[in-house]
C-alpha cells in the first residue's frame, strides 16, 4: 500500500489550461474528496492520474506518484496494473455486454484465484449484480449501472479507487446506498479519491478535502475544517448569509 | 431441381468463403474503427505464399506459413501504419489503407506476372455425387473449413478474455483502457486474425473450379466488401449473413444467366453489388448494423 501523490500538475487541452499547478495527496487507506463546480478541472485531474488524457488530446506536466513509483507517462492499462483504477463519470458501462461480461472486462489479466476472490467480493457488495448477471448492462437502472461501474473497477483489485461523481443523477435513496458502499470499500483497505459536486455527501465521507476552482486548489483541509469554513458553507453547502453570497458570485470559465 | 441444389450448395460454399473475408473486415472495423481497404492485398499475399511454397515444403506446411505470414503482414500494417498515424479522423486512415493496398498489390502483381499459380491442394478436381447432385470436393471442404473457423471465432469472441477485451474496446475504447484493457494488443490481434482468415479464404478462392491464383484474385476478393457492408459493418453476424447472401446470389445468377439473357452476360459478377445497393436503400445501416439499446 502506498500514498497517491500529485505534484504541480499542469494540464492543457491545446491552448486551454485545465489545471494550473495542482498538488494533492491521498494517504494510504484514506478517503480524500475533491470538490468544485463544473469545469473546475476535477475530471481532468482524474484523467491525468489514469493516463487517459490522450483520448481528449490533452497534455500534462508535473508528476503523479504512487509510493515511489511514477505513474506519469504510463498508459492507462499500466496505471490499472499498478492498482489505481478509475470509475469514470457517467458510469460508462459497456451497454451491449451483459453484467457478467462487464465484470469480466474489469478483471482481465488477473489470476483465476484473484478473479474469483474479487468476484465474490463484488457479489457481496452488490447482490443485485448477481441476480442480473445475464442481462445487458444497458438495461439496468442508473443506480444499478453505477453499482456495476464500481463493481467492474473493483474486479481489477485496486489499492486506490478514483471515483468521478458517483452519485450524479441518482435518486437520493440510491445515492445514499452508493455512499454507504464507498465507506464499506474503504473499510476493506482501499484508498479512495472521490470527486464530487455533492459537497455535503463528500465531506461526510472524506477525512480530507481539496476545493478546486478554475484549475487551482483554492482551499484544502480536513473535512471538519472545510465543513466549518465560511467559504465552503456559503458557496457549496448553501448555508450562511445569502446576500453576501450573491454579491460574491463570479463567472467560472469553462472548457469542453 | 438438381441444378438448383448444386447451385445452392456451391453458393453457400463460396458465400462461407466470402464470410471469412468479411468477418476479418468487420473485426478490424470493430477493434480500430478503420475500414480496411488493404484487405484484398492481405488475401493475395497469403495466397501467393501458399502457391509459391507448396512445391518446396508441401501443401500443409505452405498453408500454415501462408496464414501466419498474412497475419504477420496485417499486424505489421497495424503496428507500423495505423498505430503511428496521428490523425484526427478514421476516414483518413481508411484512405491510408488504400495506399497500403496499392503498394502490396502492385508488388505481388509484379511477382505473379501473367502466371496462373496452382495451389497444390490435395482435393484437386475430384467430385462427389449425392444422388443426381454433383459437387466439387473443394467446395465441400471450403464450406466445412469456413464453418469451423467461423464457429471457433464466434465462440472465442463470446467466451474468451480476448473476446471480452475486443468487445469492450469496440464499444468504448477509453473506458476499456481505464479497466486495464491494452488497446494496442487488442487492435493488433484483430488485424492478425483478420489477415489469417483472409489467407484461408485465398486458398479456397483459388482452388478448383477456379484455375488458380493470378493477379486478378484480389478483384474476386472485392466481392466480400458488399458482404460486410450489407450485413452491417460492425456486426459479425452481419458478415456471415452478408457473405451467404452474396455467395448464393452470385451462384444463382451465374447458373441461370441463360434464362435471364435479357440482363446480359456476366450478371453474376454484378449481382453482389446490386444486392448491396438494394439492401442499403432499405436499411442504411445494413441488415445487422448497430441499433442502440440503452436505458438511463
Amino acid at each position: 500500500m502506498a500514498d497517491l501523490a500529485v505534484s504541480d500538475l499542469v494540464v492543457g487541452y491545446g491552448p486551454v489550461r485545465a489545471l494550473r499547478g495542482v498538488s494533492m495527496r491521498v494517504p494510504s487507506g484514506s478517503i480524500v474528496a475533491v470538490l468544485g463546480a463544473n469545469g473546475a478541472g476535477k475530471s481532468t485531474l482524474l484523467r491525468a492520474i489514469s493516463g487517459t488524457l490522450r483520448f481528449h488530446r490533452g497534455s500534462c506536466q508535473g508528476v503523479v506518484t504512487l509510493g515511489d513509483q511514477r505513474l506519469t507517462g504510463l498508459d492507462a492499462a499500466s496505471v490499472v496494473g499498478r492498482g489505481v483504477v478509475q470509475v469514470p463519470e457517467g458510469r460508462r458501462v459497456f451497454a451491449r455486454m451483459t453484467v457478467e461480461e462487464n465484470l469480466r472486462a474489469g478483471g482481465l489479466g488477473r489470476s483465476r484465484r484473484d478473479y474469483a476472490k474479487a468476484h465474490d467480493q463484488v457479489a457481496a457488495l452488490f447482490p443485485v449484480l448477481k441476480e442480473r448477471a445475464r442481462q445487458r448492462a444497458g438495461l439496468l437502472s442508473g443506480g444499478e449501472q453505477q453499482m456495476l461501474a464500481i463493481g467492474r473497477a473493483l474486479m481489477a483489485g485496486p489499492t486506490t479507487l478514483l471515483l468521478d461523481e458517483p452519485t450524479l443523477g441518482l435518486a437520493p435513496l440510491m445515492a445514499a446506498r452508493i455512499t454507504e458502499t464507498i465507506k464499506e470499500i474503504n473499510s476493506l483497505g482501499t484508498s479512495v479519491l472521490l470527486v464530487e459536486q455533492n459537497v455535503a455527501m463528500a465531506l461526510s465521507l472524506a477525512s480530507h478535502a481539496y476545493v478546486l476552482e478554475v484549475g487551482e486548489v483554492v482551499l484544502e483541509g480536513t473535512a471538519a475544517e472545510l465543513r466549518e469554513s465560511d467559504e465552503v458553507r456559503r458557496r457549496y453547502l448553501g448555508i450562511g448569509d445569502a446576500v453576501e453570497g450573491a454579491l460574491e458570485t463570479r463567472t467560472l470559465s469553462r472548457w469542453s | 431441381m438438381t441444378t438448383f441444389v448444386e447451385l445452392l450448395v456451391n453458393g453457400i460454399s463460396i458465400g462461407a468463403v466470402y464470410a471469412l473475408i468479411a468477418l476479418g473486415f468487420v473485426i478490424i472495423f470493430k477493434a480500430t474503427e478503420v475500414v480496411n481497404f488493404a484487405h484484398a492485398s492481405l488475401l493475395l499475399a497469403g495466397g501467393y505464399l501458399v502457391a509459391r511454397l507448396w512445391p518446396v515444403v508441401g501443401f500443409w506446411a505452405a498453408l500454415l506459413i501462408g496464414v501466419a505470414a498474412a497475419a504477420l503482414v496485417a499486424a505489421a500494417i497495424e503496428f507500423l501504419v495505423i498505430r503511428r498515424a496521428n490523425v484526427a479522423s478514421h476516414s483518413v486512415l481508411a484512405i491510408v489503407t488504400i495506399g497500403v493496398d496499392i503498394v502490396i498489390t502492385t508488388e505481388l502483381t509484379r511477382q505473379i506476372g501473367t502466371d496462373v499459380l496452382a495451389m497444390g491442394d490435395p482435393w484437386g478436381s475430384e467430385v462427389v455425387r449425392f444422388g443426381g447432385v454433383t459437387l466439387a470436393e473443394t467446395r465441400i471442404v471450403a464450406l466445412v473449413t469456413a464453418a469451423a473457423l467461423i464457429t471457433a471465432f464466434l465462440l472465442a469472441f463470446k467466451y474468451t478474455g480476448w473476446g471480452v477485451a475486443m468487445r469492450a474496446a469496440a464499444e468504448d475504447a477509453e473506458t476499456a483502457a481505464l479497466m486495464g484493457v491494452r488497446l494496442g494488443r487488442v487492435s493488433m490481434s484483430a488485424w492478425a486474425v483478420a489477415g489469417g482468415l483472409a489467407a484461408v479464404a485465398a486458398l479456397f478462392l483459388c482452388v478448383f473450379p477456379t484455375p488458380g491464383l493470378d493477379r486478378s484474385t484480389s478483384l474476386v476478393a472485392l466481392k466480400a466488401f458488399p458482404a460486410a457492408i450489407l450485413g452491417g459493418l460492425d456486426s459479425t453476424t452481419g458478415a456471415l449473413v452478408g457473405g451467404l447472401i452474396i455467395g448464393v446470389t452470385e451462384s444463382m445468377m451465374s447458373g441461370y444467366q441463360n434464362d435471364m439473357a435479357f440482363l446480359g452476360r456476366g450478371i453474376g459478377d454484378v449481382a453482389p453489388f446490386l444486392v448491396m445497393l438494394v439492401i442499403l436503400l432499405i436499411r442504411p445501416a445494413g441488415l445487422f448494423g448497430t441499433k442502440e439499446l440503452a436505458r438511463v
